[in-house]
């Protein structure tokens, strides 16, 4: 298992959910990443894309404008 | 018992992908979605930037659906590719600027090149013959299926009656008799079908599914081609065609104005990129200058700033004007007054 993190600061949704999304095609079962948005949205969109394709939701939280999950990768 | 078939369905979020996976899953296909991202769909932006929106619900309505039907969703970022599409297409336009069948036809094409890559068997849409009057005719829909190479591989189940069988029906992967045989502009079946399936929320599209079947989107878009004197963009040309009031005063350039504290937000990302004004003795919008302005432009777009700020009925207003390096600078204009600005400036 290791840490990843991606910062997708001034994208607007979809895009953090597609950077996300083809971060994970590259790592492990297990492996968690960080993801860094500007666009509130993520907060909603990226939960959504893991509850659907099988991956946890470690962590959500926002401060300002900024928003941060932290995903497991799942099956 | 041998292992159930594999279809790749296009996704946008609407009621009609929606029935479309759904009569699949029925026969015991199993079904992913795929959703393509132009940079012009409707789902997101928008309500990120302005302020007034953000309280609404923000779900993105392709992974919702998704959820609803159990399926997996892959969003696939198409924006550059999307640009040859776009910039000329080889069926031409629709009302506006949107290429719908050479959009369908790319659509289909790339979720033809997913299907091999991920071994799945067949792709299938939502489209209804007759539903839109460019890239759901009965004419065009076979352009569709033949442009994109996916030929009889691609099912519509909606409307499969209506059209030849196609391999997966002839294999009898699908039962041709359960599929269906809408047809025309009315939504009643679609939503007789809904009911039947016990969909009780949906997204109904108005008019389609991107920003480019919008007018004044449309007209944003060739003005700002023809200022460039290319037909060309980029990501954030998309995004600030979608932001605020648009304005050009003279040929060489044009203003951005923000209408809320969200789109104030937004543009001030882009300070970097463009000249920008803002007042500064009274609250107003922040505003771009897109384009090569001299210094008598830059006293008009200060006047018109100033118009748009809580100051319009001051006598003198202070205008920053801020270098992209971040170097400023104040000038005092007299607000424009409303006569003054002529109703061709606004794009
Ligand atoms: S409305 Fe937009 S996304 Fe939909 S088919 Fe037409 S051009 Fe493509």
């Amino acid at each position: 298992m290791a840490n990843f993190s991606i910062d997708t600061r001034g994208l607007l949704c979809p895009m953090p959910v597609i950077r996300a999304q083809d971060r994970v095609e590259e790592l492990s079962l297990g492996d968690h990443l960080e993801v860094i948005s500007s666009d509130p949205g993520a907060l909603n969109d990226i939960p959504a894309w893991c509850r659907i394709n099988g991956h946890a939701v470690l962590e959500k939280s926002q401060e300002g404008r900024e928003v941060r999950i932290v995903i497991k990768v799942g099956s | 018992m041998s292992e159930a078939k594999k279809a790749a369905v296009l996704v946008s979020g609407g009621l009609d992908s929606m029935l479309a996976v759904r009569v699949l899953q029925e026969q015991g296909i199993h079904v992913e979605g795929i959703n393509f991202y132009t940079g012009f769909c409707v789902e997101g932006h928008t309500h990120a930037i302005r302020k007034k929106d953000q309280k609404k619900d923000k779900r993105n309505n392709a992974l919702w659906v998704a959820e609803q039907l159990g399926i997996k969703l892959h969003i696939v970022d198409i924006v550059e590719e999307y640009k040859d599409v776009l910039l000329n297409p080889k069926h031409g336009y629709g009302a506006n600027m949107n290429p719908c069948l050479d959009c369908k036809i790319f659509m289909v094409k790339k979720a033809l090149e997913w299907m091999h890559k991920h071994q799945f068997d067949f792709i299938a849409t939502g489209e209804v013959v007759g539903q839109r009057p460019m890239s759901q005719r009965k004419d065009t829909m076979p352009v569709v299926s033949g442009e994109s190479g996916a030929d009889d591989l691609l099912v519509r189940p909606l409307c499969a009656k209506n059209l030849p069988p196609t391999l997966p029906e002839r294999e009898g992967w699908l039962d041709r008799e359960t599929l269906y045989d809408f047809s025309g502009r009315t939504r009643k079946p679609q939503m007789a079908l809904a009911k039947q399936f016990g969909f009780k929320d949906y997204a109904t599209p108005a008019g389609g599914c991107c920003f480019l079947t919008d007018e004044s989107y449309s007209v944003k878009l060739v003005d700002l081609w023809k200022a460039r004197g290319s037909r060309d963009y980029e990501m954030d040309d998309i995004m600030l065609l979608k932001v605020g009031r648009h304005l050009r005063p003279r040929d060489n350039f044009k203003m951005i104005v923000s209408r809320e504290e969200g789109e104030n937000h937004f543009l001030q990302g882009y300070r970097n990129r463009y000249i920008s004004m803002r007042t500064t003795d009274f609250p107003g919008p922040l505003v771009l200058i897109d384009g090569e302005a001299s210094e008598e432009d830059l006293i008009l777009a200060g006047r018109i700033t100033a118009r748009f700020g809580k100051g319009k009925s001051a006598d003198e207003v202070t205008v920053e004007i801020r270098e992209m390096d971040g170097a400023s600078r104040e000038i005092k204009v007299a607000p424009i007054s409303p006569s003054d600005i002529e109703k061709s400036w606004y794009i």
